[in-house]
């Protein structure tokens, strides 16, 4: 069977009304006119509710001729947007629903059938105004789907174009979309006889108010999405504000005194590496300055401070960490002043190292300049930097200290102190 | 000083710091090329066939790593030197993991560059010290007995005192000199630890290379 293989097509060339029937029977391989009479006897048992059958089957069938469905015709007319589509869809839903309940038996009255499809149509309608325009678009995305994969970028610069066509878009399909509403609630209360009937004057209330609730919803809905949406943006513009501070505060300062000092490398090089050190930190996030009470972060504020003061560059290398204590603090004492001291003599050759060990066992930490070197035998006795705030502090600390100072290789200062005993040992101890 | 220059492609996605690198290194290296973005990177890296490639970490598009990526296939071979602004562990650690041979930051000197570029060309790692400092991290904490691999899980107790006199600032033939061991063999203890950083399945490590989705799912 060839004809099987094909898809369903309304055939207008033969058909009498649309052409359904005679593609449907092409496509089955029946005399349409054998389904023809089935479907007149259906349409007049079900008291032509099997009509709507035909009509959405004509809607949604495409014709012979390579013409689209004239439903997906109606969807691709941009002016329609996705809103009509789903209406469309609801009201075919309740209908469904409707059916079936009268099938089941759980009936009341037809009179509600068209009432209820009227009011489903008008708010669906008005809902769909209260949907973000985001969404929207994502509604009318499958009409336009046949677009190559560059739509994304390529459809924004389109959007304000339709703009207009929508407003009146909307408005029309809210007053549409009200009419609809108010009067399935006529319709509804008509057909149950009540207006003259003051017993039934209960339900005329609740008919209106569902009406009002029904025509009033969205927009509020709409007002608070509004509402919302308004805050995000506030919050967005603010952080957008905040970060333009930072930076006027920061980095356009330093390139301006930056500019200022160009005659003086040692104080430009100064000024580049603080303010790096500071946009490094700030981009980290808090995490590295809450941590005062560590070994590590304690010894790279102590590097940038004396960064600061005696401009010079000094880098840190940690392997391990450790919390702050007696003896790392009187180290962390000795090693500012070494720094202080690789400052002086060695500030201009080249950056200064610092790199710390931590253990289970003992914290052990090296000082590395560039500069020329100096003869620990040679310094004057009265030059207590190195002999008492150095090597003095280390002892007391109950650790050493080691001045390695090597002609043309520069000085090495090395620090080691053992790590006081966790309290958690003092038991087993 | 360097009597026949490598030669060198420059792959950063900032204009101004690959116009700068060049110019600074005109006189110590060839620069064969420059590419702002890894596709750009690979073709001129293809076409060039350059000793080594000064990378760039972050780039838009998928940065270094992609680009060592593209270019394994076609050029097993070729050596590939990290140059950053970053010195985040991770950013570190993965891009090495990738194949590069060394890792510097941008602030680095041009002739400390020419020479880091002159011994990636010989085959040899370079580590600032800060990637030492990482290294000895990474592979500091305890890992249960039977999930050592020898081989690569572990350093050696000289790998730990070289990588260590690298963090504290020592030139490779400083080392030599302090530990009495010939630069060769510096030198041959710094491979060693390049291939373990590559190679070992340590905790430390993969988490810092699944961080920067180095690993494929």
């Amino acid at each position: 069977m060839t004809a099987a293989q094909q898809p369903l097509r309304r055939d207008t060339s033969r058909g009498w009304v649309a052409g359904v029937f005679a593609g449907l029977g092409a496509r089955l391989g029946v005399d349409p006119l054998i389904l023809r009479v089935g479907f007149v006897v259906v349409a007049v048992a079900t008291g032509g509710v099997a009509l709507l059958g035909y009509l959405v089957a004509w809607a949604a069938i495409p014709a012979t001729e390579d013409q689209p469905a004239p439903l997906a015709r109606l969807a691709r007319i941009r002016r329609v947007r996705g809103d009509w589509r789903i209406a469309l869809g609801v009201v075919l839903l309740t209908l469904s629903c409707l059916l079936a309940f009268r099938q089941l038996g759980l009936w009341w009255s037809d009179a509600i059938v068209w009432p209820l499809v009227a009011a489903a149509f008008g708010a669906v309608l008005l809902w769909g105004r209260s949907r973000p325009d985001a969404a929207d678009r994502e509604a009318d995305a499958p009409a336009a789907a046949s677009k190559p994969p560059v739509a994304p970028t390529a459809a924004a610069p389109q959007e304000p174009t339709e703009a207009p066509t929508s407003r009146i878009g909307d408005l029309y399909r809210g007053v549409f979309g009200i009419l609809l509403v108010v009067g399935a609630g006529l319709l509804f209360l008509s057909s149950n006889h009540v207006f003259g009937g003051l017993r039934d004057a209960a339900l005329t209330t609740v008919v209106v108010v569902v009406a009002l609730a029904l025509i009033l919803a969205p927009f509020l809905w709409r007002l608070g999405r509004n509402l919302a949406s308004e805050r995000a943006e506030r919050i967005r513009s603010q952080e957008r504000a905040e970060l333009a501070a930072h930076l006027h505060d920061s980095v356009l300062q330093t390139l301006a005194l930056m500019q200022k000092r160009a005659d003086d490398p040692r104080e430009v090089a100064a000024l580049a590496r603080r303010q790096e050190r500071e946009l490094r930190d700030w981009l980290a996030g808090d995490g590295r300055r809450t941590t005062d009470d560590r070994f590590a972060a304690s010894l790279r504020r102590a590097a940038e401070e004396i960064e600061d003061v005696h401009r010079v560059a000094i880098d840190v290398v940690m392997v391990g960490d450790c919390p702050l204590d007696e003896r790392s603090e009187a180290l962390l004492g000795a090693v500012r002043e070494a720094l202080v001291n690789a400052a002086k003599h060695a500030g201009d050759a080249g950056a200064i190292r610092v790199y710390a060990e931590v253990d289970e066992n003992e914290i052990e930490l090296f000082v590395r300049d560039r500069g020329p070197g100096f003869d620990l035998a040679r310094v004057p006795l009265d030059r207590q930097g190195v002999r008492e705030s150095i090597i003095g502090r280390m002892e007391r600390a109950g650790g050493s200290a080691e001045i390695r100072s090597v002609p043309h290789g520069g000085t090495e200062v090395g620090l080691t102190v053992p790590r006081m005993a966790p309290e958690r040992e003092g038991g087993a101890a | 000083m360097i009597a026949d220059r490598p030669s060198v492609v420059i792959v950063d996605d900032h204009e101004l710091f690959r116009a700068g690198v060049r110019a600074e290194l005109e006189e110590l290296v060839d620069v064969r090329g420059a590419a702002g973005t890894v596709e750009d990177a690979v073709a001129a890296i293809l076409d060039a066939e350059p000793d080594v490639v000064l990378l760039d970490v972050h780039m838009p598009g998928g940065g270094g790593v992609q680009v060592i990526r593209a270019v394994a296939d076609r050029r097993p071979a070729q050596r590939f030197l990290a140059l950053s602004v970053s010195d985040a562990a991770e950013d570190v650690i993965a891009i090495i993991r990738a194949g590069a041979r060394g890792y510097v930051t941008k602030s680095i000197s041009a002739r400390e560059l020419a020479d880091a570029i002159d011994r990636v060309r010989g085959g040899d790692a370079v580590f600032s010290p800060r990637l030492a400092g990482f290294v000895l991290d990474a592979f500091h904490g305890e890992i249960p007995e039977s999930e050592i691999d020898p081989e690569l899980d572990q350093l050696t107790a000289r790998e730990r005192e070289v990588l260590r006199l690298i963090a504290r600032g020592y030139l490779y033939k400083e080392i030599a000199l302090r530990l009495n061991i010939s630069p060769k063999t510096v030198e041959a203890h710094v491979g060693a630890v390049l291939r373990k950083l590559q190679l070992s399945s340590r905790h430390e490590l993969s988490r810092w290379a699944v961080e920067r989705r180095l690993v494929d799912d």
